[in-house]
C-alpha cells in the first residue's frame, strides 16, 4: 500500500481513485496524478484484499486449501481450483480419471464464459452502456443454475477435489447445457448488434492504451491480455494439460480489427471471440463424456512427497499458477500463486502517461482486474 | 530443450562457477545458480537465440528454515519450453540482484517477495511494499513471523465471537 504524500507544488494534481469507486473492479486504488484531464501517470496501490491465503496453505492440509482456492478469484474460482489439483496431483504422480478430466473441463468452459460475460458486460457498464450488462448477467444467472446443479454453488464452486471432482454429473445436465448454447451462441450475435459495433462504445476504445506485444510479453501479461497484443500464446494449446489435447479450437489473437493491436477495443473483442470458442469446446465435450469414475481413490489424509513443482492453467484471467513446495508430511511448505490480475496491474503505471483521466477506466475494464486475484 | 541440455549450455557460457542441477523423480527440475551470476544467468538465458527465454513467468520467495529460496519460473513464448532457476539465500540477510533489468515483470514479483518475505532485490527500481502497508513490522511468510498485536492503535486479533479458548 502507498504511502500519503504531500500534494506537488508543480500545479500537478494528486487525487486518488479508489478504493471504493464503482468501476475500480473491488477494493483498488489508484494514485493518479492529473495536469487537467491529461494523466501524468496511474499507480495502482493494492493490498486492500490480502487475506494471506499462501500463508493459510502452509497450516490447511493438502485437501483443505481447495475451498481457500476459490476466494483467490470470485469471478472464475473454477480455474482456482484446477490449478492447485493438478499441482498437488503431479507431486503424488496420481492420475486422474478420464471422466473427471472430462467434467473438469466442461466446468473451466462454463466458467470461462461466465467470467467473459461479467468482465464484457461490466466493461461496457463503466463506459456508460448500462443495458448489455443486464443481457450478460441473464445469461450468467443460466450457468450459475448449471453450476450449483454440477457442484451446489453459485460462485465458489469447490468442485475440484485432489484426484478428480467432488460429484458425479448430474442426470439431464447434459441436454440443459446443450440447450441453453442453441440459445446463447445467437445472444452473442445480439450482443455484438447492441454493443460492440456501436461507433461510440468503438471510439471510447480503439487505440486507446495501447500495448505492443513485446511489451506485454516482458510484462509477464498473460491470457485474453496477451493475446489482444497480438502473441498467440495460451496454455490451452502451448503447455497443453488435461483432455484440451483433444479439443478443436481457435486462439483469438488481437487484430487491431478498429484501430491498433493490443488497443483496449482488441482486448474486449477477443473475450467475445472466447466465449464462442468455449461454447464449440462444450459442443464437443458434451458429446463425448466417457463412462467411469469421477475420482480416483485417494485417503481422506493426502501426504505429498516432498519435491516441488509449478503447475499453471489458462484461466479466464490468464496464467493461474501453483508453485508448490511439498516436504512429505501432509501440509506445503510454500504455495505461491501467480495470477494473471497480478501482472496485469503493474502494467496500468506504464501505460497509463499521457491517457485522459477518463481513460483509466477503460484500460482497467479491458485488462479485466479482479482485486482478490492481486492480493490473495 | 530439455533441462539438462539448458543446464550445459549455461555452464559452457558462465564457465563452472556451481551451477547445479536438480532432476528429482517427483515434480520439476531446476536449475541453481549463485547469487552473484544471476543476473548474468538470466541476460543469458533471454539473449541466446535458441533459449530465447522472454517470459518471466513467476518468481517465488521461499523461507525453508536453515536457507532462503528465490525461484524463477521462465518460459520462452517462442520456443515453448520453460526453465527454473533458483538462487539459495543467507537467511540472515536475503540479498539478490534483482533481475528487473532483463523482465520488466520482475518490478512487481519482486516487490512481493520483498514484502512477504523480505527479501531485498538489489538495483530494484522502486523495491517498497505492495500488500502490506509501509509501517508495518516484519515479513509474514517467514516461518518465524508473528504478528504485531497493535497496528495504530488497532488491535491485530479479537476474542472469539462464540468463545473458543484461543481468540
Amino acid at each position: 500500500m502507498l504511502e500519503p504524500k504531500a500534494q506537488p507544488a508543480d500545479g500537478v494534481l494528486r487525487i486518488n481513485m479508489g478504493p471504493q469507486h464503482p468501476a475500480t473492479h473491488g477494493v483498488i486504488s489508484f494514485m493518479v496524478e492529473t495536469d487537467g484531464e491529461i494523466m501524468r501517470k496511474a499507480t495502482p496501490d493494492v493490498g486492500f484484499l490480502h487475506r494471506g491465503v499462501e500463508k493459510m496453505a502452509e497450516i490447511t492440509s493438502y485437501p483443505g486449501f481447495m475451498p481457500y482456492t476459490d476466494r483467490v478469484d470470485y469471478l472464475a474460482s473454477m480455474f482456482a481450483n484446477h490449478g492447485y489439483a493438478m499441482a498437488v496431483e503431479r507431486l503424488l504422480a496420481l492420475e486422474v480419471p478420464r471422466k473427471a478430466q472430462y467434467l473438469r473441463v466442461i466446468a473451466d468452459e462454463l466458467n470461462r464464459i461466465a467470467s467473459h460475460l461479467v468482465a464484457t458486460g461490466t466493461m461496457a457498464m463503466d463506459l456508460g452502456a448500462f443495458t448489455p450488462f443486464t443481457h450478460w448477467i441473464r445469461e450468467r444467472e443460466s450457468i450459475n443454475d448449471f453450476m450449483e446443479l454440477i457442484c451446489g454453488a453459485r460462485l465458489t464452486y469447490n468442485y475440484l477435489r485432489v484426484g478428480g471432482v467432488c460429484a458425479d454429473w448430474p442426470v439431464g445436465l447434459t441436454e440443459k447445457i446443450l440447450l441453453w448454447l442453441d440459445h446463447f451462441e445467437p445472444i452473442i450475435d445480439e450482443f455484438n448488434r447492441l454493443i460492440t459495433g456501436n461507433e461510440i462504445f468503438i471510439n471510447r476504445l480503439a487505440n486507446v492504451a495501447v500495448i505492443p506485444g513485446a511489451m506485454a510479453v516482458d510484462w509477464a501479461l498473460s491470457g485474453p491480455n496477451l493475446r489482444a497484443s497480438g502473441v498467440p500464446f495460451d496454455l490451452r494449446r502451448c503447455q497443453p494439460y488435461s483432455v484440451y489435447p483433444e479439443l478443436q479450437f481457435d486462439l483469438a489473437v488481437g487484430t487491431g480489427s478498429r484501430g491498433t493491436v493490443g488497443d483496449c477495443y482488441d482486448r474486449f473483442w477477443v473475450r467475445i471471440v472466447e466465449m464462442r470458442e468455449s461454447c464449440r469446446m462444450l459442443r464437443q465435450l458434451l458429446a463425448g463424456i466417457p463412462e467411469g469414475d469421477f475420482k480416483a481413490k485417494v485417503g481422506r489424509t493426502i501426504k505429498v512427497p516432498a519435491g516441488e513443482v509449478y503447475s499453471a492453467v489458462e484461466s479466464a484471467r490468464g496464467e493461474i499458477g501453483y508453485y508448490l513446495v511439498a516436504d512429505g508430511t501432509d501440509r506445503p511448505v510454500r504455495v505461491k500463486i501467480r495470477t494473471g490480475s497480478f501482472t496485469a496491474v503493474a502494467l496500468v503505471e506504464p501505460i497509463s502517461r499521457g491517457l485522459m483521466l477518463a481513460d483509466l477506466v477503460a484500460v482497467i475494464g479491458s485488462l479485466d482486474i479482479v482485486a482478490p486475484e492481486i492480493d490473495r | 530443450m530439455d533441462v539438462r541440455e539448458i543446464f550445459q549450455r549455461l555452464e559452457a557460457k558462465l564457465g563452472s562457477v556451481g551451477l547445479a542441477l536438480a532432476q528429482p523423480a517427483a515434480g520439476d527440475p531446476s536449475i541453481t545458480v549463485p547469487a552473484a551470476r544471476l543476473r548474468d544467468a538470466c541476460r543469458f538465458l533471454k539473449s541466446d537465440p535458441d533459449l530465447a527465454f522472454d517470459y518471466l513467468r513467476c518468481v517465488s520467495g521461499v523461507d525453508l528454515k536453515d536457507r532462503m529460496e528465490s525461484v524463477y519460473h521462465l518460459f520462452s513464448t517462442q520456443r515453448s519450453h520453460g526453465v527454473v532457476l533458483k538462487v539459495v539465500l543467507d537467511r540472515g540477510n536475503p540479498e539478490v540482484d534483482s533481475v528487473e533489468p532483463v523482465w520488466k515483470s520482475a518490478n512487481w514479483f519482486e516487490r512481493e517477495s520483498f514484502d512477504l518475505l523480505g527479501i531485498r532485490y538489489l538495483g530494484h527500481s522502486n523495491l517498497v511494499r505492495v500488500m502490506m502497508p509501509g509501517d508495518w513490522v516484519g515479513h509474514p511468510l517467514r516461518k518465524d513471523y508473528v504478528e504485531q498485536e497493535h497496528y495504530h492503535g488497532i488491535p491485530t486479533t479479537r476474542p472469539d465471537p462464540v468463545g473458543g479458548e484461543d481468540a
